[in-house]
């Protein structure tokens, strides 16, 4: 198991290992929670595992955002989002705005950076609100967050299959 | 907060366009996709390009995990789980 630090440039030290620790045992917890909370209708309906594995998810998210704590963009956004998701359901669904795509402009350095920093930006979270430079620092840190979510989701995925 | 513009002139590159150079390399050496491919001459949009669909694809994979562990909790009973979770756990 190999340990990795990367340091951002606002000096920010990140070790993988502790995330991975902090997550994994805030995450297991959840799990142990999630499983005592057999309804007590069938526990095998396809119904009853979609909303367990939409729990599960959202556990796992919100455990990743605690583990890193307060110190970055993105787990804040993802804790408050998280929070508000609970007590407020979605009633509206928002229309999706149909762009029609202009013929090819030669495109500037610059324009590239705005192009795609609009697409990222959907998808960390709390991109919209960052300037550019903060929100490729936050992904570079968002990327490593999420990779070890995933190995340690896979890790217990593969335990529990034994 | 808007993101501010800046006008560049053909000539000097100001401090910020060092930053995003500096940080779009670093992305570069996070996404497997192209640090694999050993190219050194990978534009920023294509770096870019690929760390929106990497982020994709692992929300995509926390999406299926969730629903593996779902599938499995539901199958395994509460005595075995604990084993399987203190096991899980030292394993880290």
């Amino acid at each position: 198991m190999r340990t990795s630090t990367t340091t951002t440039s606002s000096g920010i030290t990140l070790s993988t290992k502790s995330c991975r620790i902090k997550f994994a045992r805030r995450f297991l917890r959840s799990l142990a929670e999630i499983k005592k909370q057999k309804r007590s209708s069938a526990s095998s309906s396809e119904e009853e595992i979609c909303k367990r594995s939409k729990r599960i998810k959202m556990a796992a998210y919100s455990s990743m955002a605690r583990a890193v704590g307060p110190r970055m963009n993105w787990s804040r956004a993802l804790l408050f989002k998280l929070r508000n998701r609970v007590s407020y359901p979605r009633l509206v669904k928002k229309k999706k705005r149909v762009t029609v795509r202009s013929n090819k402009v030669p495109r500037s350095k610059s324009s590239v950076h705005i192009d795609r920093g609009n697409k990222l930006r959907k998808l960390v979270p709390g991109g919209k609100s960052m300037d550019y430079i903060c929100l490729l620092e936050e992904t570079a840190h968002y990327i490593t967050c999420l990779n070890t979510q995933v190995k340690v989701m896979q890790a217990i995925a593969d335990n529990l299959s034994k | 907060m808007s993101s501010r513009r800046s006008r560049q002139s053909s000539g000097s590159p100001s401090i910020k366009d060092d930053q995003i150079i500096e940080l779009v390399s670093k992305l570069r050496q996070l996404v497997p996709e192209i640090r694999d491919r050993r190219s050194d001459k990978v534009s920023a949009s294509k770096v870019l390009q690929e760390t929106c669909s990497y982020i994709r694809n692992l929300h995509r994979e926390v999406d299926d995990l969730s629903e593996r562990l779902s599938q499995l909790l539901a199958t395994i009973d509460a005595d075995s789980a604990e084993a399987a979770i203190i096991r899980s756990l030292i394993m880290q």
